[in-house]
């Protein structure tokens, strides 16, 4: 049989996409979550000769669509081809009904046995000659954390077979699934693992939230404690000491005052070089992306992918559910937000998680206003945090007060209401080191492959508008909104600017202009809800449509208009 | 004794006797795993009318407080 096309089908969180990175060789973010994958992710593989295009679907309950990612899901399986049907050994039963729903439709398919470690200390005993006996096809024991079983599933790939079943009702899949397990599976009784009193008490009300605050708590501890030893000890180091004599050398070279000295060293500030202020391409434009944001990036992502391995995610979720009703949403929403605070792109593409697109809405709008993303966050800290914590403690209460009311609001005069949470809270594993660092470094290369360039960029572009006096020109135009209504000063039109392409390097700009402590605020809490960056803009057009985005850009420039106005008068 | 969801204290166990509500939301329940004829054990319930969530065989749901109204089980009491 020619395979030409391989899709892995499956339950939301059974490892299909470890199991994916396993036969491709694909770097794809795995957490311990539902709903991590929610695009279709599509890869190769070597079978023999030939190379095969294997695609990693997002997981599913049922072929009849409930959310979009399930949409993805029943729109793949109609387009046809060979199925990997990967399962969950700890959960036979329920993973066995889309089995059988599959199987009914005649896909031709095999069965990857998946979490296959995990049976055994849950007292699981599976009977797999058995299992594939009364199912007709295939089925390998796998573990896609540490590829176990990959090679035979590889292997077998030719064996996948078609069982000609008659569609049947869900009840009689359900008899089916019983009999099965009556003869294929053995359950014994255990003793609570330490791991699994930790699950109680972290989704009971009052054991879970003082857990969740300590978590959250420490976890911003350890980002930042992390973030600024970095700096301190690595990254300022290596520019003050090593780059900067070579930049040195270099600046004598071009000679001062000179049209490449300009783009690439930038002016000096005091007649000696300034990695904050003195704008040139090696010196501004590297300093704030590497020594700046890139810190934190690591130390957020670390944590991060900490807990989302671990399976922390969706118990806050359950716990923050209450809250995220007042504002339209429910607990799930959480988990965009959070990944919100890392880059607002993969946080915008997770709101696909939520099944209503009143509640897509209400959520990419509160993110895209409310939740700054950690290379902002680096800036804001290191710019404003050197007047003191305070202002920095403004600023973040300011956002999280607007996104309160912004969520109330949208809530209130938003038709219809907001669906209540249905989710799987998955077990907790412990972390493995390896898929921590590999998701880190994912993560790491992504920044600096995407935020590097768009940096180096928008130095470029201010250099050039500068130069071209056209900066000039919008600050003449904007002089009423900025002094007028913000108390800003006109040159502050630059990093507005800036911000549409990068948000870390506009906060960036605010520190040449000599502002006072409250003008800094004001212009860091503006630049964070004015506009997302251009990259985040691409994404919520994809994702709302371009008349959704409109009304929420509509919110976000009223927000900015009036917040700016509040702070400059309060403050 | 039948009672919904709602009303089994943390810790109780039932059996699953009837869900009420949309052919959508029976069908996603019972691909989950929750469905007539189950044993549930109820987990937590959260302030408020918050979530509750219960342990179907070897995982956990929650779900929201209005669901689990719908959702109804035997208990021994």
């Amino acid at each position: 049989m020619k395979i030409e096309k391989i899709l892995l089908i499956g339950n939301p969180n059974v490892g299909k996409s470890a199991i994916f990175s396993r036969l491709t060789g694909a770097k794809v973010i795995i957490s311990n979550y539902p709903g991590t994958t929610v695009e279709f992710t599509q890869g190769k593989i070597k079978l023999g000769d030939e190379t095969v295009m294997i695609i990693d679907v997002p997981g599913t309950y049922t072929l009849e669509p409930t959310c979009k990612a399930e949409d993805v899901a029943c729109r793949m399986v109609k387009e046809g081809g060979l199925v990997i049907n990967i399962i969950d050994a700890t959960n036979l039963e329920r993973n066995l009904h889309l089995t059988l729903q599959l199987l009914e439709k005649g896909m031709p398919l095999i069965i990857a046995l998946n979490m296959w470690d995990d049976t055994k200390h849950r007292g699981i005993y599976i009977d797999v000659k058995k299992l594939e006996e009364l199912l007709g096809v295939p089925v390998i024991p796998t573990c896609g954390l540490t590829g176990e079983g990959i090679k035979e599933l590889i292997d077998r790939l030719p064996e996948t077979k078609t069982r000609d079943l008659s569609a049947s009702s869900d009840n009689q899949k359900w008899e089916k699934i019983g009999e099965i397990l009556e003869v294929a599976q053995k359950l014994t009784h255990r003793h609570h693992t330490l791991l699994e009193r930790l699950e109680d008490l972290s989704i009971k009300p009052l054991t879970g939230l003082p857990i969740a605050l300590g978590i959250i708590y420490s976890s911003f501890w350890v980002v930042r404690f992390v973030g600024e030893n970095l700096i301190r000890h690595i990254f300022e180091p290596l520019f003050t000491k090593l780059w900067l004599p070579l930049l040195m050398k270099l600046s004598a070279f071009l000679v001062e005052g000179s049209f490449l000295h300009h783009i690439l060293i930038g002016n000096f500030i005091e007649s000696k070089i300034d990695f904050g202020q003195s704008f040139g391409l090696l010196t501004t434009g590297l300093y704030v992306p590497i020594a700046m944001v890139l810190p934190y990036i690591f130390s957020f992502y670390l944590i991060l992918g900490l807990l989302e391995d671990l399976g922390y995610l969706p118990r806050l979720a359950v716990l923050t559910d209450n809250f995220m009703h007042h504002l339209g949403l429910h607990g799930y929403a959480i988990i965009p937000f959070i990944l919100g605070l890392g880059c607002k792109v993969p946080g915008i593409l997770a709101t696909r998680l939520l099944e209503e697109r009143r509640e897509k809405f209400i959520a990419t709008t509160l993110m895209v206003v409310g939740i700054p993303c950690m290379a902002q966050i680096a800036m804001i800290v290191g710019l404003v945090g050197q007047r003191g914590g305070k202002y920095v403690a403004i600023i973040f209460f300011t956002l999280f007060v607007l996104l309160v009311v912004k969520g109330l609001i949208l809530n209130r005069i938003l038709k219809g209401v907001s669906p209540e949470i249905l989710v799987e809270i998955p077990p907790y594993r412990i972390p493995q080191i390896q898929s921590v660092i590999k998701k880190l470094w994912m993560r790491l290369s992504g920044f600096l492959k995407e935020a590097l360039p768009f940096v180096l960029l928008g130095v470029l572009f201010v250099n050039i508008l500068y130069m071209l006096r056209i900066i000039d020109f919008f600050a003449h135009i904007f002089t009423p909104v900025l002094t007028g209504l913000w108390g800003l000063p006109k040159e502050a039109i630059s990093a507005l600017v800036v911000g549409f392409l990068r948000k870390d390097l506009a906060v960036g700009m605010l520190g040449p202009l000599n502002l006072t402590t409250k003008q800094l605020v004001v212009g860091s809490t503006i630049l964070a809800v004015y506009f997302p960056c251009i990259a985040t803009y691409i994404v919520l057009i994809r994702e709302l449509g371009i008349k959704d985005t409109l009304k929420s850009t509509a919110i976000m420039i009223m927000v900015a208009l009036l917040i700016g106005m509040l702070l400059n008068l309060i403050l | 004794m039948i009672i919904d969801l709602t009303k089994m204290q943390p810790g109780e166990s039932g059996i699953v006797k009837e869900i009420q509500g949309g052919q959508g939301f029976i069908r996603k329940l019972q691909s989950m795993g929750l469905r007539p004829e189950k044993k549930i054990t109820k987990v937590s319930s959260h302030f408020w009318r918050g979530p509750q969530t219960v342990e179907v065989g070897n995982i956990q749901i929650a779900v929201g407080f209005g669901m689990a109204k719908s959702i109804l089980v035997e208990v021994k009491r």
